[in-house]
């Protein structure tokens, strides 16, 4: 006959963390489907303003993204509380935006050149001063495609 | 001797590889926003004269003012009544004779635009104009534009125009660049065309 151990269950089992992995990888998971890889560390407040007529921006490959906003309050005392441009990683100022298109051209086929849309995205408090600045700019050099970055939602959220 | 059960592994340290990960992630990563309104820019050529002569009624104007006061047709109205007025304006197809709108379904007002394909809605704002007055402004004139052209696909093609647009340029749809498809297109397109000029 089989021996019956008699049980001391007089302690609780240990829980078993064979779970816990899967928890976090399913948070990791989420994680890389849901973001990109971060091109550019925004040294402006950003925040974009709402419209429901928006379109997805594919081909992120062919897209130059010009931002424009306040400086963040570390930089504020080098750059002012006025808004600015930032391309690729540098606080710029509107005359460098041609070096950059010629730029971002340069680095492209030959055939896709004519695809390439500029992606603008200002902060919702910023002047059409500046905005207007740069879109003459881009007239200048030929690059007509433009798109006005934008989260999708109700535009009565953009008053206040 | 029978062979014992081999131990079982010790999970904890899966959960420091995985946390390890995810903070890599978390920290290199955002949640980019990809959507916008796609425009055109005009090409700069030396400002020639106002070409052909545009008649009055055919101008749809909006001003917009450093206190972000919305003025159309050298009226205040709000940001809520645009996109009718827009729609309106477009659709209104005063014209006779060669200029007559066989599709469009509105007043026929004789002193307002013609025709979708002469009606332009000119667009200025000031510097000290806000840029998000300036995307809710854009947003409603370019609802316009879509409301006018959805119905049209709807009616001759029965789906609406972004629901084609999305099929032409879909991989995985069957009329992925399809010729036929790239007409119709271009038929609405021709038949409301976006006009939006924006002053300087």
């Amino acid at each position: 006959m089989a021996k019956f151990n008699k049980k001391k269950s007089s302690e609780l089992p240990p829980i078993s963390t064979a779970s816990l992995p899967d928890i976090v990888f399913m948070l990791l998971f989420f994680f890389m489907v849901a973001t990109v890889m971060r091109e550019n560390t925004l040294k402006i407040n950003n925040v974009l303003p709402n419209a429901d007529q928006v379109e997805k921006l594919d081909k992120k490959d062919l897209v130059m993204y010009i931002y424009v906003g306040q400086p963040v309050k570390e930089l504020q005392g080098r750059y002012g509380k006025e808004s600015v441009i930032q391309l690729n990683d540098k606080i710029s100022y509107v005359s460098d935006i041609k070096a950059f298109i010629a730029a971002e051209r340069a680095s492209k086929r030959e055939e896709l050149r004519d695809y390439l849309t500029t992606a603008l995205k200002v902060d919702k408090d910023a002047n059409m001063g500046l905005v207007g600045d740069i879109k003459q700019e881009l007239r200048k050099e030929n690059a007509l495609k433009i798109n006005y970055t934008t989260r999708e939602g109700d535009i009565s959220a953009n008053q206040n | 001797m029978a062979r014992r059960a081999s131990p079982e592994v010790n999970a904890g340290s899966m959960a420091d590889i995985a946390f390890l990960l995810l903070i890599f992630f978390l920290v290199t990563t955002t949640i980019e926003t990809d959507t916008g309104l796609n425009r055109k820019l005009p090409p700069i050529d030396d400002e020639q004269t106002d070409p052909p002569v545009i008649k009055q009624k055919n101008i749809f104007t909006v001003l917009i003012n450093g206190k972000n006061q919305m003025l159309v047709e050298d009226e205040l109205m709000e940001l809520k009544d645009l996109r009718k007025a827009a729609v309106e304006f477009l659709d209104n197809g005063g014209g006779t004779g060669e200029d007559a709108c066989s599709y469009c379904k509105g007043k026929r007002n004789p002193a307002s635009s013609d025709n979708p394909d002469k009606a332009i809605i000119s667009l200025k704002n000031e510097r000290e104009t806000t840029y998000s007055m300036y995307i809710s402004v854009q947003n409603e004139l370019v609802a316009a534009y879509n409301i006018l052209r959805n119905r049209r696909a709807e009616e001759l093609y029965g789906q609406s125009f972004a629901e084609m647009e999305a099929a032409y340029d879909n991989t995985q749809s069957p009329q992925f660049k399809s010729e036929k498809l790239k007409e119709q297109i271009e038929r609405i397109k021709i038949e409301y065309p976006q006009k939006l000029s924006e002053v300087q």
